[in-house]
């Protein structure tokens, strides 16, 4: 899921004659514990870029709503433990036909009833290219689906009965059923075919929540949500409903929390990084999120392809002091990686063969990068390609910095004026640098890490890595039909990236969030955003 | 009178034509695939980037994406955004949000500054003066940013005056306190302005017969120096009246202003064509408007004024 970019204004000075005076806002009234199952949650978010269509949304502003209003056939609870919840049961042999059976009686608000029908037709219209959803992607593994001409009914899609269908994936894939919480795989009620374009703005769901009325999305302003009453599964809404208050800066939802307009964000403005913890105690959280930050160094760039490419990569790794910049860059709010995925996903470790790479050894740097001029001596300088307007600067300049002083070569960012300019060249294969990328996982599995990144012609491999091994041990994972075998699988596949290093690990982002005083129960999940159905709130 | 007004509105048709083909090849020769931003940090399969494209028409040569544009124009379609909200429906509801702050901004420009700057004026270099003149220079010397984050924080945050934000709808109670940021920008050159006017017609020879023919100051001082001293003012009035309209962004980020600041601003981070020719059209015309209205103005404030045939 693509992270919202928020316009961020240079805000610091402000802000620290604001952090000089803030010591003394803080009242000590203890909240009351009794919760009000009536009381509405306000929270942060942000104006969905695309009609709320599951299939078409793809940034958080959408997916945040549409999480809310719909579910699927499972859901993730906090830990990102998949747990049933349209789903009866979803059954497997081979981790290539799934039989997925729906729980009796399942109904979407219009009370139509929650059918085989109903996922695999917007399952259907998510993956026919003439629909050009942004999502379409999802379904690329089953069975049918096609990039080259329009599949209106893939054949890897069957209803059997009212409440059973079968899907068959071209290959296997042991985490399909892990994915099928993102919000790619929500069913959709017959109305919505209709009009979709009016259905997607005024969505009908099967979800905890629904829009309040019909036209409760007041467009760049907010959402109103009430509690689904009819909604059977496990996310039963404990709170009367959610107000979504789109912010098109964080620093006006931070100032909203402090002057109680607002009683939960998931985001910290970066003027208040270094202190929204200490403001708001153990009604904060700084936890490690499902976001992975790196910057590939392409093998196409002169001097970085083959052996000497391998050494020059490993010295660079060893020349960046992680610690350092999360500590003064960020204020701890991002954990130097330790591999390439994160710590919030099942089977993270810590100690794959190879993870020391990622170790700050400006000795070892230098070593290596000696060793790699013996081969071919370096000429030119080397640049971190990122874009200007995602306060990327800092940290980029930081990594610079630290690659030349350690390595004694000329290194510098390379600025692009927007997103939209940089992800095109990195598109374009046009960039001659190297370039920072992100990426946040869609589902809470390893291999969502891995695969779309650095396996052979993988839509998101913007270095064109390719290593025959490291795309044979992600097959033998996916083939898995053992979790646990699939996961070491995994780890192996990882070895290969540490020694190659396609991408060069920086850190994981963690989630920021803080919270008034007159909510409970607050918890954010596996992809950074709170559960707001077990948030519970006091009138004051 | 009538004909200098039509030849106006009728010079105005070209002026538009033409913002709205520069700004729509602006716009088109951006660098980057606003396409390729909508998938982020991932990477789509290039057949699924050209369906996209082919659904905003933006596969399509520039002058063709440009006359269809103004094709919709003249048949009321104003082109959708990228959530699939009608262009006209976000003008129609930015623009009267936008246009309330901006009048309240300006009511509190006018009525701070015009009255200190005509008291400073009239006595110049006494206390008053003194006092009007360096808290002026701090307010302009002062980032907006600044000056939005510490009184949020002060009136809003801590002594709860306002709310920290706007709240739904906008209210005018709400954009009081942005109002009056955003009036803080302008309001040492209304002070400034208004003062050195003043002191100007405070010596011109038709002041010293208004006093010499026994006219009293409290008639002399509204009458002939306020009314003679406020031509640059207004000039700078409307000018000011017209950057307020074309949004405050700064402003609108800092107290959540649903308005056309902060809605321009995302649709040209999005390289949304059709929303920001449409906007910046609108913008346009008010400034023809806005400028129209001050030439005419002139001649009310000063009947010495008259209006080429």
């Amino acid at each position: 899921m693509k992270i919202k970019r928020i316009g961020v204004a240079a805000i610091a000075l402000a802000a620290a004659g604001a952090l000089a005076l803030s010591g003394c806002s803080t009242s000590s009234e203890p909240a009351a514990p009794e919760g009000d199952s009536t009381a509405i949650i306000t929270t942060n978010g942000s104006e969905p870029q695309n009609p709320l269509i599951p299939t078409n949304t793809n940034e958080t502003g959408g997916g945040k709503i549409l999480d809310s209003i719909f579910a699927g056939l499972i859901y993730y609870d906090a830990e990102g433990k998949p747990v049933n919840d349209m789903a009866e049961s979803i059954e497997t042999e081979d981790s290539q036909t799934y039989t997925i059976t729906i729980k009796e009686g399942q109904e979407f608000t219009n009370g139509e009833p929650v059918t085989a029908e109903s996922f695999v037709k917007a399952w259907n219209y998510g993956a026919a290219l003439d629909n050009a959803q942004l999502s379409s992607y999802f379904f690329e593994s089953i069975e049918g689906f096609s990039y080259d001409e329009n599949v209106d009914e893939m054949s890897g899609l069957e209803v059997i009965d009212e409440r059973t269908f079968e899907v068959t994936l071209k290959q296997p894939e042991s985490d399909f059923p892990l994915r099928l919480g993102y919000s790619a795989y929500y069913p959709l009620p017959e109305a919505a075919w209709e009009d979709l374009e009016a259905f997607g703005e005024n969505p009908i769901g099967n979800g905890p929540y629904k829009l309040a009325e019909e036209g409760a999305w007041k467009h760049n302003e907010r959402i109103d949500l009430v509690k689904n009453e009819d909604y059977q599964g496990g996310r039963q809404a404990a709170n009367g409903g959610l107000e979504i208050i789109f912010y098109a800066t964080q620093d006006a939802a931070y100032a909203d929390l402090q002057g109680g307009n607002l009683d939960i964000i998931d985001a910290i403005p970066d003027s208040a990084l270094a202190t929204y913890e200490d403001e708001f105690g153990d009604r904060s959280v700084n936890q490690a999120a499902a976001i992975f930050q790196s910057f590939v160094i392409p093998d196409r760039l002169p001097h970085f392809g083959g052996e000497e490419g391998k050494l020059r990569r490993a010295a660079i790794s060893h020349a960046i002091n992680r610690e350092e910049i999360t500590d003064v860059i960020f204020s701890g709010t991002r954990t130097p990686a330790k591999d390439f995925t994160s710590p919030v996903i099942d089977g993270y470790s810590e100690d794959i063969p190879g993870a020391e790479v990622l170790e700050y050894d400006p000795e070892r740097a230098v070593e290596l990068w000696e060793e790699a001029n013996a081969l071919s001596p370096w000429e030119g300088s080397f640049q971190i390609g990122y874009n200007a307007d995602g306060g990327h600067q800092a940290w980029v300049d930081a990594v610079a910095n630290q690659i030349k002083n350690e390595l004694g070569i000329d290194a510098t960012g390379a600025p692009y004026p927007t997103f939209a300019e940089f992800r095109t060249s990195i598109t374009d294969r046009a960039i001659q640098t190297a370039f920072r990328t992100g990426w946040q996982a869609d589902y809470p599995s390893l291999s969502n890490f891995l695969a779309p990144l650095y396996q052979t012609g993988a839509g998101s491999n913007d270095g064109d890595y390719s290593n025959p091994e490291f795309d044979q041990l992600m097959a033998d994972g996916l083939g898995a039909t053992d979790v646990e075998e699939g996961i070491e699988k995994f780890q192996q596949a990882q070895e290969i990236l540490f020694e190659d290093l396609p991408a060069i690990p920086l850190w994981y982002s963690t989630v920021n969030g803080a919270w008034g005083e007159q909510v409970e129960n607050v918890e954010f999940g596996w992809n950074s955003v709170p559960l707001y159905y077990q948030v519970t709130k006091s009138e004051e | 009178m009538a004909g200098y007004i039509l030849r106006r509105l009728l010079q105005a048709i070209p002026v538009l034509l033409g913002t709205t083909f520069l700004i729509y090849f602006m716009v088109f020769a951006m660098p980057g695939d606003p396409i390729v931003a909508l998938f982020g940090e991932k990477t789509p399969p290039p057949q699924v980037l050209e369906a996209v494209r082919e659904r905003y028409n933006l596969d399509k040569p520039f002058i063709v994406q440009y006359l269809l544009f103004l094709g919709g124009i003249f048949q009321g379609d104003l082109g959708i955004s990228f959530s699939g909200e009608p262009v006209s429906d976000i003008l129609a509801r930015t623009f009267p949000v936008t246009l309330r702050l901006a009048l309240l901004s300006t009511l509190f420009l006018m009525v701070g500054g015009i009255l200190i700057g005509l008291i400073s004026g009239l006595r110049k270099g006494g206390i008053f003066d003194a006092s009007a003149l360096v808290v002026s220079l701090i307010l302009i010397s002062l980032p907006i940013f600044v000056i939005g984050f510490v009184a949020q924080f002060v009136f809003a945050i801590q002594l709860g005056w306002f709310r920290t934000t706007v709240g739904p709808g906008a209210p005018w109670g709400d954009l009081v306190l942005p109002a009056i940021v955003l009036a803080a920008g302008s309001f040492a050159q209304i002070v400034r302005l208004t003062r050195s006017s003043v002191i100007e017609t405070d010596g011109q020879d038709f002041v010293r017969t208004a006093a010499s023919k026994g006219l009293s100051r409290r008639r002399i001082v509204p009458v002939h120096i306020l009314r003679n001293s406020l031509i640059p003012v207004v000039t700078y009035l409307a000018v000011d009246f017209g950057v307020l309209m074309v949004g405050a962004t700064v402003t609108e980020g800092i107290f959540n202003v649903p308005g056309v600041g902060n809605t321009l601003y995302q649709a040209i981070i999005r390289g949304e064509g059709p929303t920001v020719v449409s906007f910046v059209t609108v913008m346009v015309l008010i400034y023809l408007v806005v400028n129209l209205l001050v030439d005419l103005l002139y001649a009310v404030l000063d009947p010495r004024i008259r209006y080429a045939k």
